[in-house]
């Protein structure tokens, strides 16, 4: 008798357990990722793609890229600097065909662990030579210019200094915020050490330092921070703003400034992608890569995103200053790998 | 076999017991030591990854800041604990053992905070209260108010840990008074004690090892929070391993602060046991269980109305309505806003499967914990906690190192992915497990076995409809803590596993807030009615317990 209660227990249990497994996989596969709905597509062939751009913004564009290069193509969202541990922890037997990057930082990380593949010229070439890898083995494939937000109500533009260097003024003691454990953030430092030297680098820092700056989670963060008008002036990237402005309408009390005359404040940081080398379908990922460069990916990032298109052609969207408007530094972003100099810069700073 | 040699039996004052058990049963501690292999996982790749280190790391981890955000982190882990502790008991004991109206409802209510993500309260609280917040735009018009106390750092990073975190201890603590044999009370009242001097002197006492447990989750999740610590501008240690990671991808100087993280959890572990103490907290003589006495409030009802009122207002309806706030917003913009329901079913899904493999793994821990207590079974316990310390980010590339070596065909599948929650989570349903054991006599099992039956019979029989408010309120803790839990989530399930919690992230990351309100609003629903379910079992349970 006792038995049978134990036997009815577990095997009531097992049952529940097994029962709710059996519906897993019906329902781990969205239904926009992997419907046939196209007969194009190659059977068998299915690349998995690691993605640090968030599904709330390119989720539709990833869905429609299987569709158009007929591969299945899975992809796994998340944060892309954790994806880019898991990668390495991964090693040789990384799952992942294909690394989509918030940040070039990231890519590099990849690439310095050596495995990243190159990529063929027909992909590289579609991009000016700063956006990319100098081995060659990722590209950028959508642009952010490092901006400078500002709060409408308490600030007009011409109240803003030409170049980010005169924020380190006194008169903007505590009303600066920004996010310095974000990626685009420690690039633009990176840039900055590596366009105008170590020590105006420092003096800079120390300058803002100086200032109080409040330190924010992130970009979103600090937008959101400046809109409220806890702080008047913040240093992100572009295109937060605009799905701010999006959400909560026009009236949204934030706005963005590009500093002038090939400041290193309004440089272009990007995302990017690259293919792992241990992929076993190289060619259908180099597939996903040409797509994400082809000119209806390019509007997809200039519509629905607000970024630029890196390659030629692809007019800004309306609401983003266009590319001829503001003076961009030039400087290759495959260059920029001492990041780990920049981080211990600013540990040493005590600003991380 | 193994534990039966350190075999003491602090629970009892005659330690003649040795015709009846000679040690642990091989049900329960074969999976023990399947939990303790598991939960030895992260420990094992932080050395192998520490033991990679450079001088360079050695020295970044050896600077003065290092030791000033360590303190700063201990000091508000112990602020949080302290502070849900005051909210948790008053709460409990209100919603257990008082005629306080609508007490289930408030029973429900009270526990919900637990289901809102940190990554989410920490923004309502400074779209709330921050210096340019709605509190201060409501104030500055008729009251002129233009600056409100700081909530950046310290005062906001304690705000929202104790909001969304206080119901660890609820839950505990509820179960211990939901359990509590009513014959001490009343043998304390008919010898003179008063009401209050009761409470302090007996029922108080008798919480102290569900109470001890809940503090420990408090200050384990204190420890081991990114989210609401980043949002609130507060530099904990936690968010230097997640700076570690999001920078210089060094896996590590990451390593070696979890390790510290790790000593630092010991540490917590080794003061809980000092608080738990040696006692027996089960009923010695023969009597019946029956249903608590119930306290009645008189006027002290409105106060104590005005209490729950106020808690559940910031840690619950503050954050829905900003939720819904964020919805009519995005409803105004005309955003395309979806249902979610594919997500809300992985979740339920992943979370009810953990609860109840989680719950099924806690209980050989526990029982060996309480009933075999010893050296090994107690460092067992121990270790069952090292997850629930370690940001989450942690365990999962742990898991990511082990599995995909160890265990490729299983490799980001829901299996691999529930057992990544049962290794972060494990402690919570020990907790509340063992405080249950702890409150049943072990004479009774003895009885049992004593009349002929075997152990597994014995522990169906006997322990576990005795014990099944305690392993109710850990599937909750479990279930509800599933529901929110991200970092593993990204890295471990089947691809396009989407689950409420990353789809709440996928939105908030871009601050996109109006996408991200539908699913977690529904997060929160999913979330109450498996609490209605646990809550209404936990009734049945306290009418027919023999």
């Amino acid at each position: 008798m006792n038995n049978k209660l134990i036997k009815t227990f577990s095997i009531s249990l097992l049952s529940f357990v097994l029962l709710l497994a059996a519906c897993a996989p019906k329902q781990a596969v969205t239904p926009g990722v992997s419907a046939p709905a196209s007969s194009q597509i190659t059977p068998g062939v299915t690349i998995t793609v690691y993605s640090g751009r968030s599904k709330s913004l390119i989720g539709p564009l990833l869905d429609q890229v299987g569709k158009d290069i007929g591969v299945e193509v899975r992809v796994r969202y998340g944060d892309t600097a954790q994806l880019a541990a898991a990668i390495l922890e991964e090693g040789k037997r990384t799952p992942a065909d294909v690394f989509f990057a918030q940040d070039a930082g990231a890519l590099g990380a990849i690439s310095k662990a050596g495995m990243l593949a190159p990529l063929p010229d027909g992909i590289l070439n579609r991009v000016g030579t700063e956006f990319r890898s100098l081995k060659g083995d990722w590209v950028g494939v959508s642009g952010r210019a490092r901006v400078v937000v500002y709060n409408t109500q308490l600030l007009k533009e011409s109240d803003l200094p030409e170049s980010i260097r005169g924020f380190t003024d006194p008169k903007w003691k505590g009303k600066i915020g920004w996010p310095p454990t974000n990626g685009s953030f420690q690039a633009f430092v990176t840039a900055m050490r590596k366009i105008e030297g170590e020590q105006k680098t420092i003096q800079w820092l120390e300058g803002i330092k100086a200032n109080n700056p409040k330190v924010y989670k992130d970009n979103t963060a600090v937008v959101l921070a400046v809109a409220a008008g806890e702080v008047q002036v913040g240093f992100v990237n572009h295109y937060y703003l605009f799905n701010q402005i999006k959400q909560k309408g026009e009236s949204f009390t934030a706005r963005n400034y590009y500093p002038k005359k090939g400041d290193i404040g309004a440089m272009m940081n990007v995302a990017g992608a690259g293919i792992l080398s241990v992929t076993k379908n190289r060619e259908a990922a180099e597939r996903f890569i040409d797509y994400l460069l082809s000119d209806s990916a390019q509007r997809y990032f200039v519509d629905e995103t607000f970024e630029y298109a890196l390659t030629t052609g692809i007019p800004t969207h309306p609401g983003v200053a266009p590319l001829s408007q503001i003076d961009v530094p030039k400087i290759d972003l495959g260059s920029l790998e001492d990041l780990e100099g920049t981080l211990k810069l600013l540990r040493d700073l005590g600003i991380l | 076999m193994v534990i039966s040699s350190s075999q003491q039996r602090t629970g009892l004052k005659t330690g003649r017991r040795t015709p009846i058990s000679l040690g642990p049963p091989v049900f329960l501690w074969v999976p023990a030591l399947f939990v303790a292999v598991a939960m030895l996982l992260a420990p094992a790749y932080l050395v192998i990854r520490t033991a990679s280190a450079g001088q360079d790391a050695l020295s970044l981890f050896l600077r003065e800041r290092t030791a000033l955000v360590l303190v700063r982190t201990v000091a508000l882990a112990i602020s949080v604990t302290a502070a849900t502790t005051a909210i948790a008991i008053p709460l409990a004991w209100l919603t257990v053992r008082t005629d306080l109206p609508l007490r289930r409802l408030w029973s429900v209510l009270a526990i919900l905070p637990l289901v809102v993500p940190s990554y989410v309260g920490g923004f309502v609280l400074v779209a709330a209260f921050g210096p340019r917040g709605m509190l201060q735009h409501f104030l500055s018009g008729p009251f002129g108010i233009e600056r409100l106390p700081e909530i950046y750092g310290f005062p906001g990073a304690l705000l929202a840990l104790t909001l969304f975190s206080y119901p660890y201890m609820l839950l505990n603590v509820r179960a211990a008074l939901a359990g509590m044999d009513p014959a001490l009370e009343e043998a304390a009242r008919s010898l003179g004690r008063g009401p209050r001097s009761t409470f302090f002197h007996v029922t108080l006492q008798h919480l102290r090892p569900a109470a001890a447990s809940g503090a420990l989750l408090v200050a384990l999740y204190t420890l081991s929070d990114f989210g609401a610590v980043s949002l609130l501008q507060f530099d904990s240690f936690t968010r230097q391993i997640y700076v570690q990671y999001q920078g210089s991808f060094d896996r590590t100087l990451a390593a070696v602060f979890s390790l510290v993280l790790i000593a630092l959890t010991v540490t917590v572990l080794f003061a809980e046991g000092r608080v738990r103490g040696k006692l027996r907290y089960y009923r010695s003589g023969v009597g019946t269980g029956r249903p608590p006495m119930i306290v009645s409030l008189g006027r002290w009802k409105w106060p104590a109305l005005c209490f729950c009122g106020s808690i559940v207002l910031f840690s619950l309806l503050l954050p829905v309505a900003i939720l819904g706030f964020w919805l009519v917003q995005g409803l105004l913009a005309s955003i395309p806003l979806q249902a979610v329901w594919a997500a809300a079913l992985h979740s339920a899904l992943a979370s009810g499967l953990a609860a109840i493999i989680t719950v099924t793994m806690a209980l050989p821990v526990a029982i060996l914990a309480v009933r075999y207590s010893g050296r090994l079974s107690s460092l067992l316990e121990r270790i069952s906690y090292t997850g629930f310390a370690l940001p989450g980010i942690v365990i999962a590339l742990s898991l990511v190192f082990f599995g995909i070596r160890f265990a490729t065909p299983f490799y980001q599948t829901l299996g691999m992915l529930v057992f990544a929650y049962m290794v972060l989570f494990l402690p919570q349903a020990v907790g509340s497990v063992r405080s249950s054991v702890m409150q049943i006599s072990p004479r009774l099992e003895e009885a049992a076995r004593s009349l002929g039956h075997s152990p597994p019979s014995v522990l169906a029989r006997i322990t576990l409809p005795l014990i099944r408010n305690g392993l109710l309120g850990g599937a909750a803790l479990v279930f509800l803590t599933v529901m929110k839990e991200l970092p593993a989530t990204l890295v471990l399930s089947p691809i396009g596993f989407d689950t409420l919690a990353t789809e709440v992230w996928n939105a908030t990351t871009e601050g996109l807030f109006a996408q991200a309100a539908v699913p977690a609003l529904l997060l929160i629903a999913v979330s109450s009615g498996a609490i209605v379910l646990l809550l209404l079992q936990e009734k049945r349970a306290g009418k027919t317990a023999p």
